[in-house]
């Protein structure tokens, strides 16, 4: 873990959809500590400012990280904007991650909502390279529009292949969309996992995070087993600066990704 | 297998179930086939086995809006339950669908005689649209949109 942002190099960007890009960072020179599944950086801009950015891919090749970017503010669009062969500083690891060895033996039931996918996408891989230690591996995700979906020839793949379940909603749907609209929950009625023994990794709004999680619940996924990615805003990412605490917690240090049975209370908290 | 916590069938009791299931028949529809349209009498509903639905809105000048898509287990159609039995939406099947059919009036009649199905189907049908209704509310939010949750304070 480091305090001072270790520089990288932008070698690929990626277009996934008009506010959102994903960029194949590797080190110039030192590499940071190896990332998990779930984890995140601080990746600073230099000159404009330093965002929290989960890792979107962690690839072997030279310690290369990708991180998929959505273009909402003065940082998180100078990050997106960066050309290949620019440079961005990156702390990190830091954060919890998904822990998918909690599943083995059992289903795995990823939920993703909107830019949620992106700290899954590890996550999925490392499920589809360990195929054999889990049963049924079901991809659930929901976007705004069809334009929207992130990693959509990845999907394509995934689904044509069928090692998994894959199903996509959409909120509104564009002419000669012919896959399903609605809340990403109701994927769930077609989805095929045996609830008792599911571990679910579930990301993306808060609001779409508390109502995956009640669902579940419902269906009778112990509240354990629902791993949960809250993204609420950080600052310092090292556990001092106590902007990101909820509840007794503080997100980056005890989060983001923890499970529903010890922040269902605390996710009504309205502000930190 | 109907295996779903919104499904009509899936958690009424055994005996319940099989009352309703003896009047039911099994149907299928071709892709793009219409089912119903907005204004129509509500005399039937359907439990979708296999294929989807989408259910629509006629938007003048426009394309029919798709407000959602139904998938196997879902129950299709509830306006048959509650006066004047009308549908407030239409329904499309989008790819090849099979489906168990129900008169509206023979399980209302159902219900009218004996109370404790009736009490059973009321309930399972208000919660499937409770659970619609908490969707189509949390889609309101526009959650993935720019401002996902509406302007900050
Ligand atoms: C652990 C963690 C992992 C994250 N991973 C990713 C990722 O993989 N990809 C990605 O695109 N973003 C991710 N984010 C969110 C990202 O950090 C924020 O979008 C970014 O900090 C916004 O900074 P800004 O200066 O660009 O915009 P600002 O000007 O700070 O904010 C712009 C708007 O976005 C809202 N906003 C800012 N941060 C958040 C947040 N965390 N949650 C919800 N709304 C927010 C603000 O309220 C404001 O309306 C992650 C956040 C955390 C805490």
């Amino acid at each position: 873990m480091t305090e001072v942002p270790v520089p990288y190099q932008v070698v690929r960007r990626s277009q996934e959809t008009t506010d959102t890009t994903t960029l194949v960072v590797e080190p110039v020179a030192r590499a940071l500590p190896p990332f998990r599944p779930g984890q995140f950086a601080m990746i600073y801009a230099f000159g404009v400012g330093e965002i929290p950015v989960s890792v979107s891919g962690i690839l072997d090749h030279r310690h290369r990280l990708a991180h998929t970017v959505r273009a909402v503010g003065a940082v998180s669009a100078a990050v997106c904007a960066a050309a290949e062969g620019q440079e961005l500083g990156l702390r990190g690891p830091f954060g919890t991650g998904w822990e998918l060895e909690r599943a083995a033996g059992g289903d795995v039931l990823v939920v993703a909502g909107g830019i949620g996918l992106a700290p899954l996408r590890p996550l999925i891989r490392a499920a589809l390279a360990g195929a054999g230690r889990y049963r049924r591996l079901n991809l659930l995700a929901g976007a705004r529009t069809p334009d929207d979906l992130l990693y959509a020839d990845e999907l394509r793949c995934l689904a044509d292949a069928a090692p998994a379940h894959v199903a996509v909603t959409v909120d509104r749907p564009g002419h000669g969309w012919l896959g399903s609209v609605g809340m990403v929950t109701q994927l769930l009625n077609r989805a095929d996992f045996a609830p008792g023994e599911t571990t679910a990794f579930v990301c993306g709004p808060e609001a779409m995070i508390r109502a995956t999680a009640r669902d579940l619940r419902h269906r009778g996924v112990p509240a354990d087993r629902i791993r949960v990615s809250l993204e609420r805003n950080m600052r310092c990412a090292t556990g001092h600066c106590g902007h990101c605490q909820l509840g007794p917690l503080l997100l980056c240090r005890d989060g983001p990704v923890a499970g529903y049975d010890r922040v269902a209370p605390l996710l009504a908290v309205r502000e930190l | 297998m109907i295996k779903t916590t919104t499904s009509l069938l899936g958690t009424l009791d055994p005996q319940s179930r099989d009352r309703l299931l003896t009047t039911a028949k099994e149907v299928s529809f071709g892709a793009g086939d219409r089912i119903f349209s907005e204004g129509q009498r509500a005399d039937r509903f359907w439990i979708i086995r296999t294929g989807s639905i989408v259910l629509d809105l006629h938007v003048p000048g426009r394309r029919s809006a798709t407000i959602e898509t139904l998938g196997s287990g879902d129950l299709v159609g509830w306006s048959w339950l509650f006066p004047p039995y009308q549908w407030h939406l239409g329904a499309e099947a989008q790819s090849p669908v099979r489906a168990l059919e129900f008169d509206a009036t023979v399980i209302r009649a159902l219900c009218e005689a004996d109370p404790v199905l009736g009490r059973a189907v009321a309930r399972r049908v208000a919660e499937i649209i409770g659970h619609r209704l908490v969707s189509a509310r949390t889609r309101l939010l526009d959650l993935y949109g720019p401002y996902g949750s509406g302007p900050g304070s």
